[in-house]
């Protein structure tokens, strides 16, 4: 350790030189491609979004992740997000109500790109034991979703491997949003018919009829 | 809590005052209930609560059962309290389907009627409007009667006995394969 130090404290002093130089380099230095880089760092600080649904929340999320024993911070995902704006996955961790769909997809769409989501048990990736009329068939009939953990709850170790499984598609893609990744082009929804669309007559007045009042 | 002869006497009071109203008693579990057809249903209610040695003046629950081969299949369930005696009767009243046998073709279903009690007890207010919300009971009289839990845009009825379970079906092609 000391020995490391002192050579790096040559090198940014510009002792070293020849053969030493050449080879601190070959020990010290990798050469990647930038996005390569890019994804390497995203996949190992991702800031999951403070959120839970039902019972996986309760036991999965900090039983199998946060917990001193499995401790998602070894990955770098442990700095949970109060924000959809701030968060770079969701966790779906339970059963998805058809009154919880639309929240749940206000969620996501709110999430900034790139981004991410792991359907965390039975229930959020195929309904599960709820097969009735209150609850969603599987979260991926209204968000796309890039892991689905399978069990009831799933164990720790799935937790962990879905999650490992996530950061290994985020450093194989390159910087892909959702759409583009699922071949979901063509697919967004807008307010008033389209991106290049002009305001509504009646917006318009009221921002005109607003800026007046600010004026005033 | 009445018993099995208490109840028997005061379905004769009631026959008294409304006649026609008692269709049948019951007696389970130490609870006393009344059969009612639904068109006495406010005048026994009022009955109940204000003559003299019974006033079962409180609401503690309204709820609906759908009884499906059974004739009339609905029934709402009033459970009535009196809190000094600390006595308890249930009210049923019985509702046939009006949509019974009826084709569905698309066009609005016939829903089963019956008087609104929030006049009474201001506490039906939300428990009929969850009545209406699962089993497509109108209460005639109600002052807001909404879907309560469901999405607004909810199709069906979905605590009655035909609606379907719903979900997607699972086949165990293990079990098929090797046992079929």
């Amino acid at each position: 350790m000391r020995q490391r130090q002192l050579s790096a404290r040559d090198m940014l002093r510009g002792d070293l030189e020849g053969e030493e130089l050449e080879r601190y380099v070959e020990e010290k230095v990798v050469l990647t491609r930038l996005d390569e880089m890019l994804n390497w760092s995203r996949a190992n600080s991702l800031f999951p979004l403070s959120f839970g649904l039902a019972c996986c929340a309760i036991e999965g999320i900090p039983m199998s992740a946060v917990t001193a024993r499995y401790d998602i911070a070894r990955f770098g995902a442990e700095a949970g997000r109060a924000s959809p704006r701030q968060a770079d996955f969701i966790v779906l961790s339970g059963r998805v109500s058809i009154k919880m769909a639309p929240i749940v997809r206000r969620l996501y769409d709110q999430m900034l790109e790139p981004k991410w989501a792991i359907s965390m048990g039975a229930c959020s990736s195929s309904g599960g034991m709820f097969s009735n009329y209150a609850v969603v068939q599987g979260a991926d009939k209204f968000m796309p979703i890039d892991v689905h953990i399978p069990g009831c709850p799933p164990r720790p170790e799935a937790v962990l491997y879905g999650f490992t499984k996530l950061q290994e598609k985020i450093m194989g893609n390159a910087d892909q949003g959702w759409r583009a990744r699922y071949n979901a082009e063509g697919t967004e929804e807008w307010a008033r018919g389209g991106p290049r669309s002009e305001p509504s007559a009646e917006s318009a007045e009221a921002y005109l009829a607003a800026r007046e009042l600010l004026r005033a | 809590m009445p018993d099995a002869p208490g109840l028997e006497l005061i379905r004769g009071e009631i026959e008294d005052a409304q006649p026609g109203a008692v269709l049948d008693t019951g007696f389970e579990h130490g609870r006393a209930s009344l059969a009612i057809a639904p068109e006495h249903l406010l005048a026994v209610l009022t009955w109940l609560g204000e003559s003299a040695g019974h006033e079962y003046r409180f609401l503690s629950s309204l709820h609906a059962a759908d009884y499906l081969p059974a004739e009339p299949r609905f029934a709402v369930h009033y459970e009535l309290l009196n809190r000094d005696r600390v006595e308890r009767i249930r009210v049923k009243a019985l509702l046939a389907d009006p949509a019974a046998g009826a084709q569905s073709d698309g066009s609005e279903q016939a829903l089963p009627e019956i008087d609104s009690c929030v006049e009474m007890f201001p506490t039906a207010n939300f428990q009929e409007r969850e009545v209406f919300d699962f089993f497509g009971i109108v209460f005639k009289g109600h002052p807001d009667l909404t879907r309560i839990l469901l999405p607004e845009d909810y199709v069906g009825w979905p605590q009655r006995r035909d609606f379907p379970v719903g979900g997607e079906p699972v086949t165990f092609t293990y079990n098929e394969k090797n046992y079929g």
